[in-house]
């Protein structure tokens, strides 16, 4: 059976697998976003805690995925979530801190000193020129960070099926133990359809939200 | 009114302080130009006005209101603000530029619209044109008259400008100065102006303060520090050609000679030339009744025609007015090689006659104050 045939027989399925995906890959990056723009924000406020932060961010992104899934076993099993969507979602979480914590983290400390000074001299408090200038000015930079998050999200969570969490990951997983190429090439074509129509969501959403003054062209 | 009381800033950690102990007071309305070498202290000095940085020790009060005692953003709100790199908002369009002081200041939309569009005519830019642009679709020169209308935005008495026109090619730039003081010329606004620009202080500054590792060498009219300045440090920071400079800020009318020698046309031409050999005049301007400027006779004309003088008067097509400055009426005496220059005024009379000698005892080093000696010419008024 040829891996076309493979996914019009099993679209139901798959289609509930690719929507398994995509709930927890949008979980986690929904917290990742939450969590990890804010922080690159407030990271420009403490350099000294912003070089510690990034290193530890950096760290997380070495260690191999199949590894992280496995030690969120033990862990979260104290809790009774030792396997299945939460340590999915905090193992995707974990990764997709660094692009976006770096990108947020460069993109705001790289606004022009001068524009900053600019309004606060005209009258700003330090919170408008935050939330007015500098995080407009930086929302371009921080997308293409989340991009990245998103797009490898979308492929690394393929893995957390190994600790149950189902998704697409399932066919490449079941797949290979059963030696089924049509089944692994089935999933694989549709985590990299969903990374490249995520990507590409996202790039529209970006278009709309950026201000047309910071585009080049 | 802007009072510095012993206004003085030192760094953390530095051991001179940046500002030391500057007493300045510049009254409503004025431009006074804060100017010095780099790390002098004045763009610091601009920044302390408007608490940017805090003051260290001194006092500094904005109408009669000590600047400490006012919450900072408030004071900033009420305080025009330029710079020269512009800090255009780049996100934002032209008119969401201009508008954010009064947005923050909570005014309706409908006045700041109109606002916006009145400031943009008032520095040549073209509402309907320019009002969605971004930034990045501005010229530098366009970009700056934006970063002059934001500044202005809220009205405010006061206004900042740190190096406001530094990043501007000279042309544009002289465009520019001359715009701005157009519309302070309306608007009589209370301005710091910091440069580091002599010639654009002497331009744009009716008052300047000179600056050196923080302290105030020297203030006054920008003639004084040209004229008188106050040590070596001054005088070359002015340049040796301050001389030069001062043609700039004097008008033909400060040096031109009053009531010159002339004849009239009816005058007889041999009586006319008889004065100019007792005077030795080489040439002599001839006027009609009203003083109306006719053209010039020479001797050699004159000699042996009988008649009046207007018949042999030749057109005098080069004159300059009194408003012109004594740089540009310099430029046209040596580019036509004339060794004199008559001044008319705009209804056609002559009011003057302007000519090396006096050109040269009023901006040289025996100028003084009352005029000088005028030359070696000693005949005046009508000749017969």
């Amino acid at each position: 059976m040829t891996t076309y045939d493979f996914i019009v027989r099993n679209w139901p399925e798959l289609m509930s697998l690719a929507w398994q995906h995509t709930v927890f890959v949008s979980i986690a990056l929904a917290i990742a976003i939450a969590t990890g723009v804010p922080l690159g924000v407030y990271l420009t406020f403490n350099r000294r805690l912003a070089d510690t932060v990034l290193y530890l961010a950096g760290i997380m992104m070495t260690v191999p995925s199949v590894a992280l899934f496995g030690l969120m076993i033990p862990v979260l099993s104290v809790f009774g979530h030792g396997i299945g969507t939460v340590p999915a979602v905090i193992a995707l979480v974990l990764y997709s801190q660094l692009p976006i914590l770096r990108s947020t983290y460069a993109a705001i400390r790289s606004v022009d000193p001068a524009i900053i000074e600019a309004g606060l001299g005209i009258g700003m408090t330090r919170a408008q020129v935050l939330f007015k200038v500098q995080i407009p000015m930086s929302l371009g930079v921080i997308f293409s960070g989340v991009r990245v998050a998103v797009v490898m999200s979308i492929g690394i969570g393929a893995i957390a099926a190994y600790i149950g969490a189902g998704g697409l990951g399932q066919y490449i997983f079941n797949g290979i133990t059963q030696t089924y190429d049509a089944m692994i090439n089935a999933g694989a074509v549709a985590v990299s359809a969903m990374a490249i129509l995520a990507d590409f969501m996202f790039g529209r959403l970006e278009r709309t939200l950026v201000s047309k003054g910071l585009r080049r062209d | 009114m802007i009072e510095l009381n012993h206004v003085t800033k030192t760094y953390p950690g530095a051991s001179q302080p940046a500002v030391d102990s500057v007493s300045l007071t510049i009254p409503e309305g004025e431009i006074c130009v804060f100017i010095g070498p780099s790390g002098c202290g004045k763009t610091t000095l601009m920044r302390l006005t408007n608490r940017l940085i805090p003051i260290t020790s001194g006092s500094i009060s904005v109408d009669g209101k000590d600047i400490m005692g006012l919450d900072p953003i408030e004071l900033r709100r009420h305080i025009g603000y330029a710079i020269q790199q512009v800090g255009l908002f780049p996100h934002m369009t032209v008119r969401d530029n201009i508008a954010t002081v009064p947005k923050l200041l909570g005014w309706a939309r409908t006045k700041i619209d109109a606002r916006v569009d009145e400031l943009l005519t008032l520095v040549n830019l073209e509402p309907g044109t320019f009002r969605d642009r971004y930034p990045r679709q501005l010229s530098g020169g366009q970009a700056q008259r934006v970063g002059v209308a934001r500044a202005m935005a809220a009205d405010p008495p006061i206004m900042l400008m740190d190096e406001p026109f530094g990043a501007i090619d000279p042309i544009n730039r002289e465009v520019l100065q001359d715009e701005f003081l157009r519309i302070q010329d309306k608007l009589k606004k209370t301005i710091i102006f910091v440069t580091h620009d002599i010639n654009e202080a002497i331009k744009m500054g009716q008052r300047i303060a000179l600056l050196k590792e923080g302290r105030l060498i020297q203030t006054g009219l920008p003639d004084e520090l040209l004229n008188r300045p106050a040590d070596e440090f001054v005088k070359s920071f002015v340049g040796a050609d301050r001389v030069l400079k001062r043609l700039n800020l004097l008008k033909v009318r400060d040096a031109m000679m009053t009531n010159p020698v002339h004849c009239r046309s009816e005058d007889s031409s041999e009586k006319v030339l008889e004065q100019m050999v007792k005077n030795d005049l080489a040439f002599l301007i001839v006027t009609d009744r009203d003083q109306r400027l006719l053209g010039y006779v020479n001797q050699y004309d004159l000699r042996g025609h009988k008649g009046h003088a207007g018949d042999v008067a030749r057109k005098l097509t080069l004159t300059v007015s009194p408003e012109r400055n004594l740089k540009e009426a310099l430029s046209q005496m040596l580019s036509y090689d004339l060794g004199i220059l008559v001044v008319v005024g705009e209804d056609g009379r002559i009011q003057g006659v302007l000519n090396s000698t006096t050109l040269c005892s009023l901006v040289g080093s025996t100028y003084d104050e009352h005029g000088g000696h005028w030359g070696r010419i000693t005949a005046a008024g009508r000749i017969l």
